[in-house]
């Protein structure tokens, strides 16, 4: 048989039988007490009382076998005030009667029930009778019993305290002994229990452990009750209460205790006594045992007096008078000092409520949120980088609690502890703290208005920014990735200040760090780089006045040359398609600041992205259309530049490689030649030229089409250069005549016959609304109408 | 020889009467035959009176050679049974010698008596005082009445009664000083004191107190001690550690205590000790033993 679960059975009978010794005597002494027989009623119930000399029972078993004589004692308890009121046996007598049992612990319990009568008939002072019962108790040295008796005396005694206010109230100090009694019994019973770790064999340590958890309430009991007490006043609490207690905690040397009594003294005395009491207090702990989880309940502490300044306002002058602050931060420097082995994690979560408390009770202080981050990098200090996930997540935890608070990073980049604490962190924690950062930043939008703070956030974010060392990118996940780059990329736009050098700084301080991003990066940050510096270009544009002085150093100019090193970087990675379409964004922009030169060079980026980069047809037919776009734009091109810009452009779209692309490149090409605005370009020649060749390869294709699959091509192309007809038709281009478009419809008309099998809906859909659109423009009336008067589209 | 009275049928009846018996404190004494009864206390010094009467059985007369009272203190050693020394012994002539014809008494008067020693019921010896009527007979043996009584004397409380102060122990093993606050306790007194560990390696299941009573008869080879334990009362449960001091109070009233008798007329002496006893959780005892006086004082009027 398993010894445990025959211990277990034999503890359940021994139990059966210590509660069938206790009904039997307690049924003889009823008998007695009914018949007032009190020499009978002293031998039975000292009888009964001697079940519970048993050494036999766990604690748990002891304290029903307990309960059951305790019932029973509250009858002989009134038996004695009856027989005593009725003078039959004065209490005094009774009060050395019972203590001529033999046997130690009935004749205690028989004395504490004589005791409670005697003080209650207030023959004696109060005092006099606790003290003495306090003191006798001292006979029972056997833990479970002495705490159990104690506590016995403890529930007895409770009303019965010299408390101020009380019935039983002596002369002046009979607070002190009230007090004292308390204390005297809490030290005692604490000692037992303590105790009691050190007795009995070692290998049952831990069920001990465990056993004397399930005792602690007796002993923390006896705190409450001092709590209780009305005449412990704060000067009370201060000049004795406190310090005795604490004597006793950290004397006891005994783990258990120390946590679990640290946490009751918190638990029990009100907020105000604690933060007047501070130092002594806080000085307990760091002498208490190296393995007390000092850090819970020194949290504890902390967030009970945060709370307590939370709830009230008007105490927090208080908390400054007695600099709790300063202390808080002291003690825990102390506790981790003395406690050489406690895990970083411990250490860190320590700071973590000390900043809370920091946060909630002096929001205004930054300083001290500073010196708390600054602590905990002195505790790392001479670490490696944590690996320990529990402390990592403390530390972020420290990191974050400041960025809730102030709900301003502006705030948290004035901490000069703060990135030296995000020095430990390991890589991806770095990032998940970044990242923290910047959803904090878009969270409430704040807008970082100076180079250095930003130069103080990238320094914090770097994990983001760049590759760490010894980083292992392969383990990326690339959701992740992109979903970090983003952020970098809404980050930026956050990156504002209303004046122009100030915002040109901020600027370089931005495209500095970018940079060091790497090919991966890149393509995420560059454009909000870009586009956050084109901004500034036209808030620059729309003031000229500035513009010209020499002096002013936040030029277009400038700016534009920030630009072009930017996107140069970023078409090296290379992200050619990307690159293109920033050059071309920031020639528009030069377009706008006049900047001929500028414009140009970008444009010739541009051009050589897409003649050496780009080789992808369908990405060539993209960029060549953004080309011709932004060129179509440009209006400060001198004739030759435009010249050879749109030539190359024309160039390009004859060169796609398959027939319709080149077909519609073409066509598009015309827009270069005809620009709507004052002195733009208006050649209708050269529209008309790149309109026919585009009809020319219209053609080309279809027969290609007819050749390679037996049929012809749809005529949606020949539609589409037909609206572009229409369109310079309209815009009054001499050389494009009704005439032509009229050969044109029926050119489309001719070819929808011979190609009757294979009919195109969306195609004859196309043409149809084109006719009808012709039909509209007719009936409008007007110059318009009268153009198209002669066309017959019907 | 009571017996043989009993027998034959006395042709008298003898009483014998203490003055003013009503008022006098009685104690329960066992007789030889385990019966209890009540007998008058006296104390040294006292005068004892009283009166004596002798009623002869009607219709008879008793002739005799005269009546005298005896006032006797014994001191019995059982061992020896049967022969008594007497210490103390008065006589009073009552009557000549003559007849006795109707009811008849005799006032008898021992003023100032010295009655040195208590009476004593103890293992081994017994010393009593009696009072003893002969009626003397020529033919027939003597009629005899007896009358118990008791002696208790009382004492002052000492001038001197230093405490018991006392270091103990074994070494490296078990370290304790022990203090009682007198050396000398009345009757219905209580000790107080405690009991401090110094040293404490041994692991203790309990400490009890003792009473012992010690009687020793005899003298020389023939010495018989006999002691008895009185009372046994647990002081402490449980294993103490260092520093740890343990009250002791215990009440003697309810124990069968004398008041310690020395060197009683060469023949005997009770002595009472007190005996602290470690004991510990393979039930190896460790003790020590210290005398108390005990003595009887005067009851103060209060207690009643």
């Amino acid at each position: 048989m398993l010894p445990d679960g025959g211990g277990g059975d034999d503890e359940e009978r021994w139990l059966a039988e210590g509660i069938a010794g206790v009904q039997q005597n307690a049924f003889y002494m009823h008998r007695a007490l009914d018949s007032n027989n009190l020499k009978d009623a002293l031998k039975y119930s000292a009888q009964m009382l001697s079940e519970l000399r048993t050494s036999r029972l766990s604690p748990h078993k002891y304290y029903e076998l307990y309960m059951r004589a305790f019932d029973e004692m509250r009858k002989l308890e009134m038996f004695f005030r009856e027989e005593t009121r009725r003078g039959s046996c004065s209490v005094v007598d009774l009060y050395e009667l019972v203590q001529h049992a033999g046997n130690v612990l009935p004749r205690l319990y028989l004395l504490c029930t004589v005791g409670s009568v005697y003080i209650k008939s207030k023959e004696a002072p109060a005092k006099d009778v606790l003290k003495d019962l306090v003191e006798m108790c001292r006979g029972i040295q056997h833990p479970l019993r002495g705490l159990f008796l104690r506590s016995y005396l403890s529930q007895i005694s409770r009303d019965k305290l010299p408390d101020i206010g009380s019935e039983y109230e002596g002369d002046a100090d009979s607070i002190n002994d009230a007090v004292e009694f308390v204390l005297q019994n809490f030290i005692e019973m604490n000692k037992l229990w303590v105790r009691m770790q050190h007795q009995g064999p070692v290998r049952e340590k831990d069920k001990r452990g465990k056993e004397r958890n399930e005792l602690r309430d007796l002993v923390g009991k006896n705190l409450h009750v001092l709590s209780q007490i009305e005449g412990v006043d704060l000067e009370m609490y201060k000049e004795t209460v406190l310090p005795r207690i604490s004597e006793q905690v950290v004397n006891c040397k005994d783990d258990l205790a120390q946590f679990y009594l640290m946490d009751c003294i918190i638990q029990v005395f009100p907020d105000e006594y604690h933060l007047q009491t501070l130092e002594t207090l806080l000085s307990a702990f760091p002498q208490l045992q190296p393995n007390v989880d000092i850090k819970t309940v020194l949290s504890q502490l902390m967030d009970r007096l945060s709370n307590y300044a939370a709830t009230s306002p008007e105490v927090l002058p208080e908390f400054l008078q007695v600099e709790a602050f300063a202390k808080f931060s002291n003690a825990i420097g102390k506790v981790i000092e003395a406690q050489v082995d406690m895990p970083v994690v411990g250490a860190v979560t320590l700071y973590v409520s000390l900043l809370t408390f920091t946060l909630r009770v002096h929001p205004d202080r930054l300083d001290y949120v500073d010196q708390v981050l600054g602590a905990c990098v002195k505790k790392l200090s001479g670490k490696a980088k944590l690996e320990d996930s529990r402390a990592t997540k403390q530390i972020v935890a420290l990191l974050s609690a400041p960025l809730e608070k102030y709900s301003n990073i502006v705030t948290a980049l004035e901490l000069s502890n703060y990135p030296r604490v995000m020095d430990y962190l390991d890589n991806a924690t770095t990032k998940v703290m970044a990242l923290v950062i910047i959803q904090s930043i878009m969270k409430n939008t704040t807008c970082i208005s100076t180079s250095d703070k930003i130069e103080a956030l990238f320094d914090l974010i770097k994990g983001l920014i760049k590759d760490m060392d010894g980083a292992q990118d392969d383990e990326l996940d690339e959701e992740d990735f992109k979903e970090e780059q983003n952020s970098v990329a809404r980050l930026i736009h956050m990156l504002h200040n209303d004046d122009h050098e100030e915002m040109l700084k901020i600027l370089c301080t931005v495209q500095k760090h970018i940079l060091q991003g790497g090919p991966k990066r890149l393509p995420f940050t560059v454009p909000s780089l870009v586009f956050s510096a084109l901004k500034l270009v036209r808030r620059l544009q729309g003031q000229d006045g500035d513009v010209t002085g020499e002096e002013v150093p936040a030029t277009p100019k400038k700016i534009f040359q920030i630009l072009h090193q930017t996107i140069e970087a970023l078409s090296c990675v290379p992200c050619p398609e990307l690159s293109l379409r920033l050059y071309l964004q920031c020639a528009e922009a030069a377009n706008d600041c006049d900047l001929e030169p500028v414009a140009y060079e970008f444009f010739t980026q541009a051009f050589i992205l897409y003649e050496e980069e780009i080789a992808d047809s369908k990405a060539q037919i993209t960029a060549l259309h953004l080309i011709i776009g932004t060129l179509q734009r440009m209006g400060i091109f001198g004739v030759e530049n435009r010249d050879t810009l749109t030539h190359k452009t024309t160039g390009y779209s004859a060169k796609l490689l398959k027939k319709p692309d080149q077909c519609r490149a073409v066509y598009a090409c015309s827009h270069l030649f005809w620009t709507d605005d004052q002195d733009g370009i208006m050649d209708g020649e050269r529209v008309l030229l790149c309109l026919k060749r585009a009809l020319r390869i219209a053609n080309a294709a279809q027969q290609m089409a007819n050749v390679s699959k037996g049929s012809s091509g749809s005529v949606t192309l020949f539609i589409e250069i037909l609206n572009k007809y229409l369109y310079f038709f309209e815009k009054g281009i001499p050389q494009i005549t009704n005439t032509v478009i009229q050969d044109l419809i029926e050119l489309i008309r001719t070819e929808k016959q011979n190609d009757s099998q294979t009919s195109d809906p969306s195609a004859e859909a196309f043409f149809a609304s084109t006719l009808r659109y012709i039909e509209f423009q007719k009936q409008k009336g007007g110059s318009i109408g009268e153009k198209y008067e002669q066309i017959k589209a019907a | 020889m009571n017996y043989i009275i009993g027998a034959f049928k006395p042709p008298c009846d003898t009483s014998i009467t203490f003055a003013e018996a009503r008022g006098r404190k009685q104690v329960s004494v066992k007789k030889d035959n385990g019966k209890t009864t009540m007998v008058p206390v006296f104390q040294s010094m006292e005068t004892i009176s009283g009166e004596v009467s002798i009623a002869p059985v009607p219709g008879k007369r008793i002739e005799h050679t005269g009546v005298k009272i005896e006032l006797l203190g014994q001191i019995e050693l059982y061992f020896d049974r049967g022969n008594f020394y007497d210490f103390t012994s008065l006589v009073r002539e009552l009557e000549i010698p003559g007849e006795i014809y109707e009811r008849k008494t005799y006032p008898f008067e021992f003023s100032s008596v010295e009655m040195p020693y208590e009476s004593h019921n103890g293992t081994n010896v017994r010393l009593r005082y009696i009072l003893k009527v002969t009626i003397g007979r020529n033919y027939v043996g003597n009629i005899v009445e007896y009358r118990d009584f008791y002696v208790r004397n009382y004492s002052p409380a000492p001038t001197i009664n230093n405490s018991i102060k006392m270091e103990v122990g074994i070494e490296d093993c078990l370290h304790i000083e022990f203090e009682y606050n007198k050396s000398k306790y009345h009757l219905n007194d209580v000790i107080i004191g405690k009991i401090y560990f110094l040293l404490v390696r041994i692991k203790i299941k309990n400490m009890e107190l003792e009473i012992r009573r010690r009687e020793s008869t005899g003298s020389g080879s023939n010495t018989f001690v006999e002691t008895e334990t009185l009372a046994k009362f647990e002081l402490m449960d449980g294993a103490p550690v260092r520093g740890e001091s343990i009250p002791v109070r215990l009440f003697l009233t309810p124990y069968e205590l004398t008041p310690t008798y020395r060197n009683i007329n060469n023949k005997f002496s009770v002595k009472y000790y007190l005996n602290l006893v470690l004991v510990d959780e393979e039930d190896r005892r460790y003790f020590k033993q210290q005398e108390i006086t005990i003595y009887r004082l005067l009851d103060t009027p209060q207690a009643s």
